[in-house]
C-alpha cells in the first residue's frame, strides 16, 4: 500500500488525545479511621470521603471517651473535683488544676500566697513544656522518625520524676488547692530540677535538630493543614494554633494571672498557619517556658502555701487537734465541703493547648452547681474537617497531630 | 491428657498415657515459652493511661525486654489486648468487635482502674469495668499504674500463660461474632 | 473598659414597647462583664458585638448551658465572647424555657459555635435553629434523655452491649453495687 494510505490509516486507528486524557471515571471511597487507631489518639472517628487521595470531605465522630466529667463533678464537693481536673488534659494535669482553683478563688474571692502562685506557676511551666515535648514525639512518630518519640518521652520522665518528688503522682498531680497549693518543695528539689531542665532541654535541642530542618519532616508538615488568621479567630482557635495562625493573642500577656505580669518571657507568633509553624510553636514555647522556670526558681521566697481562711482552706493538723476552731473547720470542710459563695464566674487561664476556661456555677453549698470546661482542643477539633477540605489524606495524621487534640479536655 | 481415667481413683494410668501425657506437657511448655515471649500487642488505647502506656514503650520502661514490643494495630495480627484507660458505653460495642476480632490464642490485660472497674467515673457514660463485657486475664490497677506496675502484670500474664495448657491445633469451635464470651 | 460596651449595649437594645433586648448588666468579680440577652434580639446583639468596631468580639471561645431546675425559665444559655483585638471580653446569658427550648444559632455570626450548640442540644435538649448539622455530639444515637439535665439520674447507664452480671461481692463504684445496671 502507498504511504499516504498507512498514514490515514494510523490517523484513524490512534484516539483522540481528549480522551486518552480524561479522567477515569471513579466513585469517592469511604474510609474509616478509628475510633480505636493508633493516630486518631484514642479516641476521635474520622470518616472520610476520598476522591482519589484527595479528601472530599471528612466527618468528625467524637465522644468515644465521654466520661461525664460535668455530672461527677455536681455530686463531689468543691474539693474532690481536684482528681477529676487532672485527668482532663492528662498531659499537663497541673495547668487544669491550676485553672480550675483560679476560677474558684474568683468567686470565692480568695487571695492566693505569693509562693503558692510562684509554685502553681513553675509547675504549670513544667507540664506545658511535657506537653509539648509529647505532642512533638507523636508527630514525630506518626510520621515515622521514631527517634524522636523516645527522645522526648525521655525527656518528659525526667520532668515527672521531678514532679513525683513534688506532687507524689507523675500523671495525675493533684497539686493545686482552693487557695494554695498542697504542698511546698522538698529538700534540694530546685537544684535537682535545674539540672533536670539543663537535659531537658539538651534532649529538645536534639529533637530540634533532627525535625526541623529535616527534609521529609518539611515536605510532610509545610503548606500542610494551613488556617489563615480570620479563619483561625472565627473557628474559635486559641492557644499556639491560634498564635501560629498569626494572631498574637495569649492569656498570659493580654489577662496575667499568678505571677506572669513579673516574669519576663516572648509570645513566638508564626506567620503560615500550617503543620509546620504549629510544630515550631511548641519548640519555641518550650525555649520560654524554660527561661520563666529559672526566673522563678530566682525569684520565689519562702512563704505560705494557703492563706489562712478556715473556710476555705483546711487548717493545720496542730490546730486541728489543738483548738476547738480547728477542729470544726476542718469537720465542716471535710465532710460538707467548701461553702462557695453563690453567683457564676468564667476563669480563663492559658493552658499547654489554648485557652483553658471553667465556667462554674455555685449555689452556695459545698457542691459545684455547674462546672463547664471550656477545652482548649475543642475548637481546633471541630474545624478539623474545614481544614481537612481538599488535602491529601496523608495529610490528615500530621494535622491531627498539631492540633494537639487531647481526648480527656475534648470529650470531658 | 486422660482426665476421665483420673476421675476413676482406682485405675492407675498406663505407661502408654504416661508417654503421651508427657509428649503433650512438653509441646505444651514448649508453646507456652514462645508465646509468653513473644506477645503481639494491641494497644487499645483511649485514656490517660495511654501516656503510660507510652512510657511503657520506651527507652526506660523498655517492654522490649519482655517481647512483647510490637504493637499491631490490627486486630487479626494481634494476641495481647491491652485496655488502656477508660471505656465508655459508646466505646464499648468497638471493644467487643475488636475483642471478637482477634483471633485464639488471646489474652486481654486491663491497664487502669478505669477498664478494670470504671474508676471513678460511675456515671451514665463509663462501663464499670470492661470484665462486664470480655473476659479478662490480668487487671493492673492504678491511676494511672506506674510503668513498673505494667510491668509486673505483663509478667504475671506470661506466667498465666506458660502455665496454660498449649496445643498445636486448638481442636474448638472458632468463636462466631457475636457469641457470649468464651469462660476461661 | 468593657463597662463602656455593656452600657452601649443596653442604650441600644432599650425598648419600652417589646421589653428591653438587654438587662441586668454588671461587671462582675475580675473583670467579667454580664449581660442578660432577651431570646428576640440574640442573634441582633451578636452580629452588634461581632461588626461593631467599638466592640469587634471576633471569637465565641465558650457557649455553654445551665440548668436551673426549679426556676423558670429552666435553661440558661451562656455566650463568653472574647475580642482578641481590643483585649476585652463579655458573657451573654439568654434565659430558655423548658417547654420551647429553642434559640437561633450563632454559627452564622462565629463558624466555631457550630459544636458548641451541638453539645447543648446532645447534654440539655436545648435545639438550634438554622444550624446546619444538629445532632448529638458525645452520646451515640440511641441514648434517650440529655444527660447533663438535673433530672437524669448521675448512673443513668443505657450499655449498648450486653453486659455480664458482675457477682455482688466484688464492689464497685463509689457507691452500692446496683444489679442490672
Amino acid at each position: 500500500m502507498s504511504i499516504e494510505v498507512k498514514e490515514a490509516e494510523k490517523q484513524e486507528a490512534a484516539p483522540r488525545a481528549s480522551v486518552l486524557d480524561a479522567p477515569l471515571p471513579s466513585k469517592r471511597m469511604l474510609v474509616n479511621l478509628g475510633p480505636s487507631h493508633p493516630a486518631m489518639h484514642g479516641t476521635a472517628r474520622a470518616v472520610v470521603e476520598l476522591e482519589g487521595e484527595n479528601i472530599a470531605s471528612c466527618k468528625l465522630d467524637i465522644g468515644f471517651l465521654h466520661r461525664g466529667f460535668e455530672k461527677s463533678c455536681e455530686n463531689v464537693t468543691w474539693t474532690q473535683v481536684f482528681p477529676y481536673t487532672d485527668r482532663l488534659n492528662y498531659v499537663s494535669s497541673i495547668m487544669n488544676n491550676v485553672g480550675f482553683a483560679l476560677a474558684v478563688e474568683k468567686l470565692c474571692k480568695l487571695e492566693v500566697p505569693e509562693r503558692a502562685q510562684y509554685l502553681r506557676t513553675i509547675t504549670s511551666e513544667i507540664h506545658r513544656v511535657c506537653d509539648h515535648l509529647t505532642l512533638v514525639g507523636a508527630l514525630g512518630l506518626e510520621l515515622g522518625a521514631m527517634t524522636v518519640f523516645l527522645y522526648a518521652i525521655e525527656g518528659r520522665d525526667l520532668l515527672w520524676d521531678r514532679l513525683t518528688e513534688l506532687c507524689g503522682a507523675r500523671l495525675t498531680s493533684n497539686y493545686a488547692r482552693i487557695g494554695g497549693v498542697s504542698r511546698d518543695v522538698p529538700e534540694g528539689w530546685i537544684e535537682k530540677t535545674t539540672a533536670t531542665l539543663d537535659r531537658v532541654v539538651a534532649l529538645r535541642d536534639e529533637i530540634d535538630a533532627l525535625l526541623t530542618r529535616n527534609r521529609i519532616f518539611v515536605d510532610r508538615t509545610r503548606g500542610v493543614g494551613v488556617v489563615s488568621r480570620a479563619d483561625a479567630l472565627d473557628l474559635g482557635f486559641t492557644g499556639p494554633c491560634l498564635r501560629a495562625s498569626g494572631e498574637p493573642y495569649d492569656v498570659r500577656k493580654a489577662a496575667p494571672y499568678l505571677v506572669y505580669d513579673r516574669l519576663d518571657f516572648d509570645i513566638p507568633v508564626g506567620s503560615a498557619g500550617d503543620t509546620f509553624d504549629r510544630y515550631l510553636m511548641r519548640i519555641e514555647e518550650m525555649k520560654q517556658s524554660d527561661k520563666m522556670i529559672r526566673q522563678c526558681f530566682r525569684d520565689m521566697a519562702p512563704g505560705e502555701l494557703v492563706p489562712r481562711d478556715f473556710r476555705y482552706v483546711l487548717p493545720p493538723k496542730p490546730e486541728v487537734y489543738g483548738t476547738i476552731e480547728g477542729l470544726m473547720a476542718h469537720f465542716k470542710l471535710i465532710m460538707e465541703g467548701i461553702q462557695v459563695p453563690a453567683g457564676e464566674a468564667y476563669g480563663y487561664t492559658e493552658a499547654a493547648n489554648g485557652e483553658l476556661g471553667f465556667y462554674l456555677v455555685s449555689d452556695g453549698g459545698g457542691r459545684p452547681y455547674k462546672i463547664g470546661l471550656r477545652a482548649p482542643g475543642w475548637p481546633m477539633l471541630a474545624a478539623l474537617p474545614i481544614i481537612l477540605k481538599g488535602a491529601l489524606l496523608a495529610d490528615l495524621v500530621p494535622t491531627f497531630d498539631s492540633i494537639n487534640m487531647i481526648g480527656g479536655e475534648v470529650e470531658q | 491428657m486422660s482426665t476421665e481415667l483420673d476421675a476413676i481413683p482406682s485405675i492407675i494410668p498406663t505407661r502408654r498415657d504416661d508417654a503421651v501425657g508427657a509428649l503433650e506437657k512438653m509441646v505444651s511448655k514448649g508453646l507456652g515459652w514462645a508465646r509468653k515471649y513473644s506477645l503481639f500487642q494491641y494497644p487499645f488505647v483511649t485514656a490517660c493511661c495511654g501516656m503510660e502506656y507510652m512510657t511503657l514503650a520506651a527507652a526506660r520502661y523498655d517492654l522490649d525486654r519482655f517481647g512483647a514490643a510490637l504493637p499491631r494495630f490490627s486486630p487479626r495480627q494481634a494476641d495481647l489486648l491491652m485496655v488502656v484507660g477508660t471505656i465508655n458505653c459508646k466505646q464499648a460495642p468497638v471493644l467487643r468487635r475488636v475483642w471478637e476480632s482477634i483471633s485464639e490464642p488471646k489474652w486481654v490485660v486491663a491497664f487502669g482502674v478505669c477498664a478494670s472497674s470504671g474508676g471513678f467515673y460511675d456515671n451514665y457514660a463509663t462501663v464499670q469495668g470492661i470484665d462486664r463485657i470480655i473476659p479478662v486475664d490480668v487487671y493492673v490497677p492504678g491511676c494511672p499504674p506506674r510503668p513498673e506496675q505494667v510491668l509486673d502484670g505483663i509478667m504475671m500474664l506470661q506466667a498465666k500463660i506458660q502455665g496454660q495448657h498449649h496445643t498445636f491445633t486448638e481442636g474448638k469451635p472458632l468463636p462466631v461474632l457475636g457469641q457470649a464470651p468464651r469462660q476461661r | 473598659m468593657s463597662k463602656v460596651v455593656i452600657d452601649a449595649l443596653v442604650e441600644r437594645f432599650r425598648d419600652p414597647v417589646k421589653g428591653d433586648g438587654v438587662t441586668g448588666a454588671s461587671v462582675g468579680p475580675g473583670g467579667d462583664d454580664v449581660a442578660f440577652v432577651a431570646r428576640e434580639r440574640l442573634l441582633e446583639v451578636c452580629q452588634l458585638l461581632r461588626d461593631d468596631p467599638a466592640m469587634q468580639f471576633n471569637m465565641a471561645p465558650y457557649i455553654t448551658a445551665v440548668d436551673y431546675l426549679g426556676q423558670t425559665p429552666r435553661f440558661e444559655v451562656v455566650y463568653n465572647l472574647l475580642s482578641t483585638a481590643l483585649n476585652h471580653r463579655i458573657r451573654l446569658r439568654v434565659k430558655v424555657p423548658e417547654e420551647d427550648a429553642v434559640l437561633p444559632s450563632v454559627c452564622g455570626i462565629w463558624r466555631g459555635a457550630n459544636w458548641f450548640e451541638r453539645y447543648c442540644f446532645d447534654m440539655y435538649g436545648i435545639s438550634f435553629t438554622g444550624h446546619p448539622d444538629l445532632r448529638r455530639l458525645y452520646m451515640y444515637d440511641e441514648f434517650v434523655g440529655h444527660p447533663l439535665r438535673k433530672d437524669y439520674p448521675l448512673r443513668g447507664r443505657q450499655p449498648l452491649v450486653t453486659e455480664l452480671e458482675v457477682p455482688a461481692e466484688r464492689f464497685r463504684g463509689p457507691g452500692p453495687a446496683e444489679r442490672g445496671e
